[in-house]
């Protein structure tokens, strides 16, 4: 069935997949080369082998753009890296991995966060949505898209999915009624490129424009 | 980040036991600093007890007082109606702190008891008492430009960062507290510990302790309050020096006034002498300078931070200047 699906099985084009998958699978496999066992790492540090069990993964349910998931999470994981690394659903970016950029703004619940500074199994029932779920479907942007592009709102786009998702909830909360407002609540995204000016603009156009965001 | 053990608490009792049992156990409830922490190898409990599924996220008026729950989350707050109404300064601190995203994450309870981002205590090659009690401090001969100018001893001059619990100093917050001995009120004063030959613990809360709320008394501090924050960029940082000012007018004259400070130390700052040079005065620019130069009464300056006894004082000047005129 399509809408419950184990993480590490997901489908994908593999046409347009095929370098990413290529990188993934080969740092993944460098990785676990390099990376002890549990009760070996569990003996190094002291602890007996059914503590070392526990470490293991945990059941986790969640829903993402609308698809329900039923994973085996390691606790340790990030929202973030379960995003990227397990659901291969890169276009939340990891830039500081300490919540000081904003790159990896997700919604959830329909409340923006940093995905990098949470656990995946604290979403235990949780709807989260991704930059690859906002938009209506088909080839259609979500408004905000539209707006970024036409402002020029980004240069090496690398913040810009958090941007973006961080921009569509400011105006859903409310706080996109004048320039200072914007800049003030946009304020956890950072963009080293400095397209702030323009960043702005395109989240005024979509407020003024009464579109449903 | 070191591997550990989770397990979820739906009751406050379990989590209560869960943590008394194990030293090496902590609470994770938003997570936006813990998880910062044990990524740089700052911290690393051995099992995290899940604490958000404990029903403890409620802004309730109850008589003589507004009770918010240790789990309300700071954006959530910020924008309570009730809160709005009843305790602008502490809508207006936490809106200074963190930005939206985190205000989404982070709790009430976990607000107080972050840990300093003093970047001796966030580094790990480097000495500090709090982190690693008898390593020494790095900051004490080091850039201290971020550090404290009250209260600070020769094994640590962090500052506590967090804006909402400079708020809940001034208004006299209580924090309610469960534990393995049963439950018990500590006044917000008595939360935080100033650092003295023990730096590595920053509250009075003892083991197996849970937050639970805050209780913030009925007070008519709902017009003439202003939290201001000076830091280096507009938003979106921790503060140099920050102040809480909250008066009531009788016209001109200041019938009643709450002046806290953080980013000065270890804890925040009330400034109990400050706020009674204020009473019964005309709020003018001249009372204001004689109750900053009060407030700022044994501050000390490191080599780094000495522009702190300039700001410091310009700061609650500005603030009680800016709370009048609101």
């Amino acid at each position: 069935m399509a809408d419950e699906q184990p993480g590490l099985s997901l489908d994908h084009d593999e046409h347009s997949q095929a370098r990413r998958t290529f990188l993934k699978q080969s740092s993944l496999l460098t990785a676990l080369a390099f990376t002890p066992g549990p009760v070996v790492r569990a003996a190094a540090a002291e602890l007996d082998e059914k503590v070392a069990a526990a470490f293991e993964k945990v059941p986790l349910k969640l829903a993402v753009n609308g698809k329900r998931y039923k994973l085996q999470v390691e606790p340790r994981t990030t929202l973030l890296d379960l995003l990227r690394e397990q659901l291969h659903l890169t276009g939340t970016k990891k830039g500081c991995d300490y919540g000081q950029c904003g790159a990896c703004t997700v919604h959830v619940d329909g409340k923006r966060i940093n995905s990098c500074l949470t656990l995946a199994v604290m979403q235990e029932g949780k709807e989260v949505t991704t930059i690859e779920g906002l938009a209506p479907g088909g080839d259609k942007l979500h408004p905000m898209q539209e707006a970024f592009i036409k402002h020029d709102g980004f240069q090496c786009g690398y913040c810009t999915p958090g941007q973006i998702m961080s921009a569509v909830a400011c105006i859903r909360e409310g706080h996109a009624d004048s320039e200072g407002e914007i800049r003030e609540y946009m304020s956890g995204n950072i963009c080293r490129c400095g397209a702030y000016t323009n960043i702005v603009a395109a989240i005024q156009e979509v407020k003024n424009g009464g579109q449903r965001v | 980040m070191n591997q550990f053990q989770y397990v979820r608490a739906s009751k406050p009792k379990a989590a209560i036991e869960a943590l008394a049992r194990d030293p090496n156990a902590q609470f994770i409830a938003g997570g936006t600093n813990l998880l910062d922490l044990m990524k740089r190898g700052v911290m690393a409990p051995q099992k995290l007890i899940d604490i958000n599924k404990l029903p403890l996220d409620k802004i309730e008026r109850q008589e003589g007082n507004i009770r918010i729950g240790a789990l309300a989350l700071n954006g959530a707050v910020a924008e309570d109606k009730l809160v709005l109404e009843k305790l602008p300064l502490l809508a207006q601190a936490l809106n200074a702190g963190a930005s939206a995203q985190l205000r989404n994450m982070a709790t009430v309870g976990g607000n107080m008891l972050q840990r300093t981002r003093c970047p001796y205590f966030y580094d790990t090659a480097m000495p500090c008492n709090k982190r690693e009690p008898g390593t020494g401090c790095g900051a004490l001969e080091g850039y201290n430009r971020m550090h404290a100018i009250f209260g600070f001893s020769d094994k640590c001059i962090a500052v506590h960062p967090s804006d909402m619990s400079v708020a809940l100093a001034a208004l006299d917050a209580t924090v309610l507290v469960s534990g393995p001995k049963g439950d018990r009120r500590i006044p917000f004063a008595e939360l935080h510990r100033l650092p003295g030959d023990q730096p590595h613990i920053d509250t009075t809360l003892g083991a197996g302790e849970l937050i639970t709320a805050v209780e913030v008394p009925d007070n008519a501090f709902t017009r003439h309050v202003h939290y201001l924050k000076v830091r280096e960029r507009a938003s979106y940082a921790f503060a140099l020096v920050s102040v809480a000012a909250a008066l009531q007018l009788d016209g001109s004259t200041i019938k009643d006034a709450r002046l806290a400070m953080g980013g000065v130390a270890h804890k925040p700052w009330r400034l109990a002498d400050a706020e009674k040079t204020l009473v019964g005065k005309p709020a003018t620019d001249e009372t204001f300078r004689q109750a900053a130069e009060v407030a700022m009464r044994g501050a000390k300056a490191f080599q780094h931070n000495a522009y702190k006894l300039k700001l410091g004082p310009n700061s609650i000047v500005q603030a009680l200047k800016n709370a009048a005129a609101a």
